[in-house]
């Protein structure tokens, strides 16, 4: 089975954004980048099919700048066989990334797609669910246990109410949650090995796809700023503060 | 043209995000229809038509959407939804599971999370865990748009809307529903209560939630908790507050051995009291609290039990 896993090059999660003082976006200069969290549990579920003679083959695939070919060798490292960079600007939207993964599913033909739940960026939480819908094909998203038998995926979703699961027809879409796993460090080795793995650039033009802008960004703005309270000093000096000054009890 | 909003319920009930969804759909037009999806779902498009504001339920009633699966969902909403503006669904996991899917149908993006409308088709959404606040424009036909419960009032319940029934019906059949383990609980839902308690790492194990438990049920209040608390498997990840968990504002958040990671605060600072109680006075969740607590839960949760 080969398996096409999705990742995307966020802000690092420990990193924290700035907004530009003329409010037309964060400033992302210098700031560290990484895998997107949930991108890199996607990489770790395929990396331990792969490890348990389920799936034969992993392909990464990364939208966006040349500077995302530096995620797709992270997950290179941590044991995908080879990569394609599809070539566009900065932060191509959602319904744009996933019509350019559709035509790599076409040309590609894996039997199960892994991708993240959200991107720790823009936390939109759509692509996967895109992609599925413009392919036709089962999704499950926020998934926490996934399991592969006779073409079918069972699959253990995170949801608001607790869990559900679904058996889902091959192929078909899986987005990561939290818990489906905890992703090993790529070793020194590994990484020096992923620099020779193949990387492919593609274009949008070489896939046959022309991106359309569904969406304009205003502007960007700091949230209501929070200050810190006070410090209190007793079990009883807190409940009169919340009784008599707060009166939330 | 009409805005399409798209009830959560579970056939027997609305869920309490649905009412926030349709205050959002009322700042942007007031022809508003709600459609409820199920099974055996008549006492869920009765709640609906009593939703202020809804002028129109439609109730689509087949075994196809029982479980609100995601395929044959969209492709409903699809149907449905070509003829109107606006196509809303809460952000909850129902809504964030199919919304995505109508979008991508209908070729247009997905407007996620919204905090505020500023236009018919400009909206607020927070990003990078909250910490920056975006205003989007949608240059599409048809807007599709995830709500952020909290941001928003709940419509109030005295309308008296007419049910019509939608007929098209399809079960795509390529995902089937195998079971489901909800949790169980008198306490209110986290995303409603008024007052949450929540417990991170430092509560230790499962057991010690106890604590929590009876200081929650003092004040009527939900427990929650930090992600460290759930993947360290103290208690079920429908509990887990945070960026990519559960976002809330109650009137009172009390975070009890809660370091206060963004991805945390993410998900809770937009409460209108906060408490901390932790014994590190450099734990980061002091510097968003309203009233901070520098001690050892262990002797100040059993003490606030008997003193509330
Ligand atoms: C301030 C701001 C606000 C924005 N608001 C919106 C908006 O409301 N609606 C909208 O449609 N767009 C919006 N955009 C555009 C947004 O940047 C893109 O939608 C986004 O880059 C695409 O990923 P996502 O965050 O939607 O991914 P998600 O849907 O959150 O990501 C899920 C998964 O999809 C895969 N994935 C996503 N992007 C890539 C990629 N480039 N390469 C490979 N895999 C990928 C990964 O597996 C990832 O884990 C906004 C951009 C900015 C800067
Ligand atoms: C992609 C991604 C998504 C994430 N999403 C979420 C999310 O949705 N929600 C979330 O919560 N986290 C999330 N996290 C995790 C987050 O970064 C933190 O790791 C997590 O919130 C820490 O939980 P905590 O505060 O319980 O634990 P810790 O940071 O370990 O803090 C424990 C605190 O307890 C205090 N303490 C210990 N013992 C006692 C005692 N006896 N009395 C009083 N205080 C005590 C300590 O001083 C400390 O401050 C996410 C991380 C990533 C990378």
């Amino acid at each position: 089975m080969k398996i096409l896993v999705a990742v995307k090059r966020v802000i690092d999660y420990n990193a924290k954004v700035r907004v530009k003082a003329d409010n037309t976006d964060v400033d992302l200069s210098n700031t560290k980048m990484a895998i997107n969290p949930f991108c890199e549990i996607a990489v770790e579920e395929a990396v331990r099919l792969k490890e348990a003679g389920t799936a034969s083959e992993i392909v990464v695939a990364s939208v966006g700048p040349k500077s995302c070919q530096e995620q797709i060798r992270a997950a290179l490292a941590l044991g995908a066989d080879r990569g394609i960079q599809i070539e566009t600007e900065d932060s191509p939207e959602s319904l744009n990334v996933a019509k350019l993964l559709a035509k790599v599913v076409e040309e590609e033909q894996p039997e199960l797609i892994i991708m993240g739940k959200q991107a720790i960026d823009s936390d939109n939480n759509q692509t996967g669910q895109m992609l599925a819908a413009l392919l036709g094909m089962p999704q499950a998203t926020f998934a926490s246990e996934v399991s592969i038998a006779d073409g079918k995926a069972q699959v253990t979703r995170e949801v608001d109410g607790g869990l559900q699961t679904l058996a889902i027809n091959l192929p078909a879409i899986v987005t990561t949650d939290l818990r489906l796993n905890e992703p090993r460090y790529a070793a020194l080795p590994n990484i020096m090995k992923a620099k020779r793995k193949p990387l492919d650039v593609k274009t949008p033009a070489d896939l046959g796809v022309e991106l359309k802008q569904h969406t304009q960004l205003l502007k960007v703005t700091e949230p209501a700023e929070r200050n810190a309270g006070i410090l209190v000093s007793s079990v009883d000096e807190l409940i009169e503060k919340l009784k008599n000054e707060a009166k939330v009890i | 043209m009409a805005i399409l909003v798209i009830a959560e319920h579970d056939n027997a009930a609305l869920k309490g995000a649905t009412l926030n969804t349709i205050t959002a759909a009322q700042q942007i037009g007031d022809d508003i229809h709600l459609l409820v999806a199920g099974f055996n779902c008549q006492p869920a498009a009765d709640a609906a038509a009593k939703v202020s504001g809804v002028s129109k339920v439609l109730q689509a009633d087949n075994t196809a959407y029982e479980h609100q699966l995601a395929e044959n969902l969209a492709k409903l909403v699809l149907e449905l939804g070509r003829d109107y503006s606006h196509i809303l669904a809460p952000a909850t996991t129902t809504g964030k599971n199919f919304m995505p899917r109508v979008a991508a149908l209908l070729d247009v993006a997905q407007i996620s999370d919204i905090t505020a409308v500023e236009t018919g088709d400009s909206f607020q959404r927070p990003i990078y865990a909250g910490n920056a606040i975006a205003t989007v424009k949608s240059l599409d036909a048809i807007k599709v748009i995830t709500v952020r419960g909290t941001a928003f009032e709940a419509a109030e319940l005295n309308g008296s809307a007419e049910i019509s029934t939608v007929d098209s019906a399809e079960d795509l059949a390529i995902s089937q529903f195998v079971s489901e383990e909800m949790a169980e609980s008198d306490r209110p839902e986290l995303t409603a209560a008024k007052v949450i308690i929540s417990g991170g790492r430092g509560m230790g194990n499962g057991e010690n939630f106890s604590m929590l438990e009876q200081v929650a049920d003092k004040l009527g209040a939900a427990v929650g908790a930090s992600r460290a608390a759930v993947d360290a498997g103290f208690v079920p990840n429908d509990m887990q507050v945070g960026q990519t968990g559960k976002i809330v504002a109650p009137e009172l958040y009390i975070a009890v051995g809660i370091s206060g990671a963004i991805q945390h605060l993410a998900g809770m600072k937009d409460s209108k009291v906060i408490v901390a109680i932790n014994k590190d006075e450099e734990a980061p969740i002091f510097s968003v609290a309203d009233y901070g607590l520098v001690a050892d839960l262990f002797d100040v949760m059993p003490e606030l039990q008997q003193k509330l």
